[in-house]
């Protein structure tokens, strides 16, 4: 079975129609743990864009010799070797980041967005289609922790990627470890709302 | 049931080995005082003021970094001259046995050395207490939620799940500790650490799943839903990152896991309690579902925060 969607289309499905932050409720352990700042997202949104590309496209390039059985073990396998690619490669090059994401960067071998989509999609689809909806995926991801790092870092500290925006801290309660339950909690009632004046307008 | 009860013992009497060896005869008591920077040393006679008083008579340092003398800054016999306070500059960290040294005490002229060590089981206790609850992995570290918000409705499930989450997590770390000191430690093969410790987990689900079907079909069917999820869970896999990040030993190893099992445990059962209240109560509908779960857990990480200044042991 191919898909019958566009490149353009399968990115833009994973940012909107199926982000995996707001829509598909995956992987929120870093979305509450490490969303404090805008910069924080975008460096595991680049390690989680980086996994799930390459795993997708190498699922979709064996996913013939694969036996059905042994299906999610091979997946495992192949994510967390591009895990550990991924991980040594940030501990090298940028350590001071690497440090601050802590224990998550290993931690994506565990994330379940990215089996679901090796299982979901890579393993039915060609290389190419696989490649865009794993940029598509980790694009919807990085745009997933940026609004909750934006959001967080804007009512905390005032700021916008370090740059002081607002001048004052309206809200310090948000940089603290655990508003990042609050946080989510509330942006996603935010999209229902908005859902539901949007449904409400559209039968008047 | 009585072989369990007697390697218990054996268990206790090992661990309780190390301090019964230490016994001095200079050196009747010694123990962390109740500030973090001193150290109590009861001596077993009267001792000379003047000797005891004396800073440079003393060399302290923790029992893995014997280069690192440690700033002693006043030593005080109380009235009975037999109890002495050791003052330090910088707290120390009781968690790690430190050896002192006095010389010239003694009418020998002999030095006397010992290691001042909490005991080691309430060391070992203070590991579980603090993955149960002071450093709960769902309430301040973050981890494990995908599951946590998917298997929290009812609490049978979160029972369940919980159960079943605790004896993998054990297995499994039991088992990446062996492969960690025995295998990846020694052929330095650390980069492996992610791949072998993911495999492991799979193997244990795996394994869980296959003996669990023939020896208790009953319980296999009321937890083998839950063996997938396992899985792709950062709870299972974090475990063996931690305990080799800290290079913990076995029995801290199994500690870990059984307080991050049983913490998780801990986190399902109460959010479950509050979610089955939650379906009758009157919820504006943009928080009906998922966000008032999160909500609900935010509120439970602030009030795991109350238990960051516990110290049992």
């Amino acid at each position: 079975m191919a898909t019958d969607k566009t490149n353009l289309q399968l990115v833009v499905n994973g940012i909107l129609n199926e982000n995996p932050i707001f829509r598909l409720v995956l992987s929120m352990c870093p979305a509450v743990g490490i969303s404090t700042t805008v910069m924080n997202g975008f460096m595991l949104g680049i390690a989680v864009l980086f996994v799930q590309v390459f795993s997708s496209c190498t699922i979709s390039l064996f996913k013939n010799v694969i036996h059905p059985r042994i299906r999610i073990p091979t997946y495992t396998l192949t994510i967390a070797t591009w895990v550990t690619v991924i991980d040594m490669v940030l501990a090298a090059y940028l350590p001071e980041a690497y440090a601050r994401m802590g224990i998550f960067v290993k931690l994506i071998v565990a994330f379940a967005i990215i089996t679901m989509r090796l299982e979901m999609f890579a393993c039915k689809e060609s290389v190419n289609a696989s490649f865009w909806d794993g940029i598509g995926m980790g694009l919807g991801f990085m745009f997933g922790m940026m609004a909750l790092g934006f959001v967080r870092e804007l009512l905390g500290l005032g700021t916008v990627l370090g740059y002081d925006v607002l001048g004052f801290k309206p809200l310090l309660f948000f940089v603290l470890p655990f508003a990042g339950f609050f946080c989510v909690g509330l942006m996603m009632a935010f999209f229902n709302y908005v859902e539901i004046v949007y449904k409400r307008a559209k039968r008047a | 049931m009585h072989g369990m009860r007697r390697i218990l013992l054996s268990l206790v009497l090992l661990l309780g080995l190390p301090v019964l060896a230490q016994a001095q005869e200079l050196i009747a008591g010694k123990s962390f005082g109740k500030a973090p920077n001193e150290i109590v040393v009861t001596f077993a006679g009267p001792v000379d003021r003047a000797v005891v008083e004396d800073p440079a008579n003393y060399r302290v340092y923790e029992e893995q970094d014997p280069d690192i003398k440690l700033a002693l800054e006043s030593v005080v016999l109380a009235d009975d001259q037999k109890t002495a306070t050791l003052t330090f500059a910088e707290p120390l960290n009781s968690r790690l046995p430190h050896v002192v040294t006095v010389s010239r005490v003694a009418e020998s002229g002999v030095a006397a050395t010992f290691t001042v060590m909490k005991p080691y089981l309430g060391y070992l206790l203070s590991i579980l207490i603090s993955a149960l609850l002071i450093n709960n992995f769902v309430f301040t570290k973050y981890l494990g939620l995908c599951v946590f918000f998917g298997t929290s409705k009812r609490k049978d499930t979160a029972k369940g799940m919980g159960l079943t989450f605790t004896l993998v997590m054990v297995v499994s770390a039991i088992m990446s500790w062996f492969f960690y000191q025995f295998i990846l430690k020694p052929y330095d093969l650390n980069f492996l650490q992610i791949v072998i410790f993911i495999g492991l987990v799979s193997l244990t689900v795996q394994a869980v799943d296959t003996v669990l079907r023939k020896v208790n079909p009953a319980l296999f069917n009321a937890f083998g839903v839950y063996l997938v999820l396992v899985i792709a869970n950062c709870v299972i896999i974090a475990v063996p990152l931690i305990l080799a990040d800290n290079e913990y030993n076995f029995f801290e190893s199994f500690m870990l896991a059984l307080g991050a099992g049983g913490g998780f445990l801990l986190a399902l059962y109460l959010m479950s309690s509050v979610r089955e209240r939650m379906e009758l109560a009157n919820i504006p509908p943009t928080f009906k579902g998922v966000p008032i779960a999160f909500i609900v857990a935010g509120q439970f990480a602030l009030a795991f925060l109350g238990f960051s200044g516990l110290t049992l042991f």
